[in-house]
C-alpha cells in the first residue's frame, strides 16, 4: 500500500499517474470534496425549510427558483460525484490488492475514466439546473430553463461513459487478472461487491444514455420521444429512466455493504459467518435489481397488472438484502468485538439499512405507496439507504483505510463523536422525515402551509441536519489534522486487533 | 466453504419470504378493492397545469383552485394535465394519481365526513410547484 504522505510526492506525479492507488486517492480526494459541497447544500435546504414563508419571516434563499437548483445539484452531486467516485476510490486501491495483480487491467483507460469527473462536475455545478435528479419531461424539455439544463445531460452523459469505463476495468480485473491460484470462489467479498456493481452498471447504464440523447434533442426540439405535444410519451421516459436507475441503487449500496464485510469480521476477530451466502446474496441482488423499476411509478397510472409484477419484483430484493444482515449479526455473535471507529459505522450502518429496509417494504406494497410517493416519506427513506447506509458504510472505511493512506492514525475520540452526532443526526433528520411525509407533506417544495404537525417535523429534521454538519466540520478537521500531524501508525496492526488478523494491505504495489 | 451448518439462516431467509409474501397478497387483496370504481360514480375531470387545479362536474360548472362534494357520494376523477406531470393529491382520502399530458388517469373516492381537506400538487412541476394547492370542501347533500 502506498503511504501517500509519508512520503510526500509533488502532486503532478499523481496528477499524471495511472497507478492503481493514486487514481484511488484522487478519486477520494474528489469524492470527499464533492461530499461537502453537496452536503452544504442540504444545510441549505434544510435551513429554507426550517420555518415556513409567512409575511416574509422564515425565507432565507431568495426564491424557488434558487431552490429548485439546489436540491437538484444536491442529489446529482452527492450520488455522481460523491458515492460513486468513492467506491472508486475504494475500489481502485484493494481490488487489484485483493485480486493479487499488480494494477488494474488498463490503467490508462482508469485515469481516462478519473479525469472524466471534473469537466463533468463543472457542466453539473455551472449549469446549476433546475429539473430534479431525474429530468422528468415534458417538464425537464419544455419548462426547464437552458443552458443548465442541456450543461446537466452532457454532465450526466460523460459521468455514465466514466462509470462503464470504470466498469469494465473492474470486471476485467477480477475475473481476467486475479491470480491463477485463486479461483472465483476465494475472492474477496468486498471484489465481489466490485464485480456485481460493474455488471450491473454495465447492462444499466446505457439505456439512461439513450434516454439522455434522446431528452437532448427533444429539448432541441428536433425530436417528440417524450414531448406528448409531438406525439411523444413522457412516462417512456419514466422507464428508460428507472431501468437505469433502480439497478443503480444497487449499484450504490453493495460496495458499500463490500466494505462492511472487509469490517466487521476484522472487528468482530472472526470469520465471516458466511462467505457463501455473501456471494450468493451479491449475485441475487444484482439479478433482482432489474425485476422492480416502475415500483418508482405506481401513480403514473399503471395498471393493477404491472403494479403486481413490480410489487413481487420489489419485495424479491427483500431476502437477499436480510441475508447480508443476518451474516453480519452472525459475524459479530459470540465475537471478541472492538469498538474502533470504523465498526461505529459499520454496525450504525447496517442498524439503519434495516430501518431503511423495512421502510421500502412499505413503499411498495401497492395501496401504502399511493400514501407515501413523492413525499416526504421518500425522501426519508432513500435518505436512509443513501446517508444512513452507504454513506455510513463508506465514512467508515475511510476511517478504515486512513491509516493505509497516509500512513498516520485519525483521532480516534473525534472518529467517535463524529459517529455519535452523524448517527443521531441521521435519525433525527431520515426518521422524522417518513413521519412528515405520512402527515402528507409533497417532496421538492421550496415553501409549506404553516400546518403545525408540518413545522414540529421539519424543525426537528432541520436541527439533525445542523448535527450532522457539525459532525462533519469535526470530520473534515480530523482527516486534514491527522493526515499531515497525527500519530505514525503501526502499519501491520494500526487497529491493535492482536496479529493473526489478515490484513489484505500490506502487500505493495511498486509504481511503474 | 465454512465447516458449520448453516441452518439458521436457511429458517431466517424461509421467514423473510413468507413476511414478504404475505405482504404481496395482502396488498394484491387491498389494492383490487381499491380500484374497482363504483358504476354510480360522479365524474369529475381535474385538469392540472402550471400551476392550479380546474375542476369540471358532470354538469358542466367548473372550480378552480376548490372543489366542492357532497358527503356519501362516489366521485370518480379523470385527471388530465395541459402541460408537464404534475400529481392530484388529497393527502386526507388517499387520493393520488399524476395528472400526465396525453393520458386520462383514473381515481375515485366517496368522502365519509363533512370538512375541509387540501388538495395539492406532489410531481415536481417548476416554480411554483409548492404552491400548487387548493381546498376541497365536503359538504351536506343539497337536496
Amino acid at each position: 500500500m502506498v503511504l501517500e504522505l509519508a512520503k510526500p510526492r509533488p502532486i503532478w506525479q499523481i496528477m499524471f499517474s495511472t497507478h492503481h492507488t493514486d487514481i484511488g486517492l484522487l478519486y477520494l480526494i474528489s469524492s470527499l470534496a464533492f461530499l461537502f459541497l453537496g452536503g452544504s447544500l442540504a444545510l441549505a435546504i434544510r435551513i429554507e425549510l426550517f420555518l415556513p414563508n409567512v409575511e416574509g419571516a422564515g425565507q432565507i434563499i431568495a426564491d424557488s427558483m434558487t431552490f429548485n437548483r439546489i436540491f437538484t445539484v444536491h442529489g446529482t452531486t452527492l450520488i455522481f460525484l460523491f458515492i460513486i467516485p468513492f467506491a472508486s476510490a475504494v475500489g481502485n486501491y484493494f481490488v487489484p490488492i485483493m485480486v493479487r495483480y499488480k494494477d488494474m487491467a488498463y490503467p490508462k483507460l482508469n485515469a481516462i475514466a478519473f479525469w472524466m469527473i471534473p469537466p463533468a462536475a463543472a457542466l453539473v455545478w455551472l449549469g446549476f439546473a433546475d429539473f430534479t435528479w431525474y429530468a422528468q419531461p415534458p417538464y425537464s424539455i419544455i419548462s426547464a430553463p437552458g443552458p443548465a439544463a442541456d450543461m446537466w445531460i452532457f454532465g450526466l452523459k460523460i459521468l455514465g461513459v466514466s462509470s462503464v469505463l470504470g466498469a469494465i476495468n473492474f470486471v476485467v480485473t477480477i475475473l481476467k487478472c486475479k491470480h491463477p491460484d485463486m479461483s472465483i470462489g476465494q475472492v474477496p467479498l468486498l471484489a465481489w461487491s466490485f464485480l456485481a456493481t460493474s455488471v450491473i452498471i454495465i447492462v444499466a447504464i446505457p439505456t439512461f444514455a439513450a434516454a439522455l440523447l434522446m431528452l437532448l434533442t427533444d429539448r432541441l426540439g428536433i425530436s417528440g420521444f417524450f414531448n406528448p405535444a409531438m406525439g411523444g410519451d413522457p412516462i417512456a421516459y419514466s422507464h428508460l429512466f428507472w431501468f437505469t436507475f433502480h439497478p443503480e441503487v444497487y449499484v450504490l449500496v453493495i460496495p458499500a455493504i463490500g466494505m462492511m464485510y472487509e469490517i466487521i469480521p476484522r472487528f468482530s476477530r472472526k470469520p465471516i459467518y458466511s462467505y457463501n451466502s455473501g456471494v450468493f446474496a451479491f449475485v441475487m441482488l444484482s439479478l433482482v435489481a432489474f425485476s422492480s423499476w416502475a415500483h418508482h411509478m405506481f401513480a403514473t397510472g399503471m395498471s393493477f397488472t404491472e403494479k403486481t409484477v413490480f410489487m413481487v419484483g420489489t419485495l424479491a430484493a427483500v431476502p437477499a438484502s436480510a441475508m447480508h444482515v443476518f451474516n453480519f449479526i452472525a459475524t459479530m455473535w459470540n465475537g471478541r468485538i472492538k469498538f474502533a471507529t470504523p465498526m461505529m459505522w459499520a454496525v450504525g450502518g447496517i442498524a439503519l439499512f434495516f430501518a431503511a429496509g423495512a421502510g421500502g417494504v412499505v413503499n411498495s406494497a401497492m395501496p401504502l405507496d399511493f400514501s407515501t410517493h413523492d413525499s416526504y416519506w421518500v425522501v426519508g427513506h432513500f435518505h436512509l439507504f443513501v446517508m444512513g447506509t452507504i454513506a455510513f458504510g463508506s465514512i467508515g472505511y475511510l476511517y478504515y483505510m486512513f491509516p493505509y493512506v497516509t500512513g498516520r492514525m485519525y483521532n480516534e475520540t473525534a472518529g467517535k463523536i463524529h459517529f455519535f452526532l452523524s448517527f443521531v443526526g441521521t435519525i433525527l433528520v431520515f426518521f422524522t422525515q417518513h413521519v412528515l411525509g405520512l402527515y402528507g407533506m409533497p417532496r421538492r417544495v421550496y415553501d409549506y402551509p404553516p400546518i403545525p404537525e408540518w413545522i414540529a417535523m421539519n424543525q426537528i429534521a432541520s436541527v439533525g441536519a445542523m448535527i450532522i454538519g457539525i459532525s462533519m466540520a469535526i470530520f473534515l478537521v480530523n482527516m486534514i489534522y491527522s493526515s499531515a500531524k497525527g500519530k505514525l501508525a503501526d502499519i501491520h496492526d494500526p487497529f491493535g486487533l492482536g496479529g493473526k488478523y489478515y490484513y489484505p494491505f500490506e502487500a505493495k504495489n511498486p509504481h511503474h | 466453504m465454512s465447516g458449520h451448518s448453516n441452518w439458521p439462516e436457511w429458517i431466517y431467509v424461509a421467514v423473510v419470504i413468507a413476511l414478504m409474501a404475505w405482504v404481496g397478497a395482502e396488498a394484491w387483496e387491498a389494492e383490487r378493492l381499491i380500484e374497482h370504481v363504483p358504476a354510480d360514480a360522479e365524474v369529475i375531470k381535474v385538469t392540472g397545469q402550471q400551476w392550479f387545479w380546474t375542476f369540471e362536474h358532470e354538469d358542466g360548472t367548473k372550480e378552480i383552485g376548490e372543489l366542492h362534494v357532497e358527503v356519501g357520494k362516489a366521485y370518480k376523477f379523470e385527471i388530465m394535465s395541459k402541460d408537464v406531470i404534475h400529481s392530484f393529491n388529497i393527502h386526507d382520502y388517499v387520493v393520488l394519481l399524476d395528472a400526465v399530458p396525453g393520458r386520462v388517469n383514473v381515481v375515485w373516492f366517496a368522502p365519509d365526513a363533512v370538512g375541509e381537506h387540501d388538495i395539492q400538487c406532489r410531481e415536481y412541476c417548476g416554480l411554483i410547484h409548492y404552491n400548487m394547492r387548493g381546498t376541497l370542501y365536503v359538504e351536506e347533500p343539497s337536496t
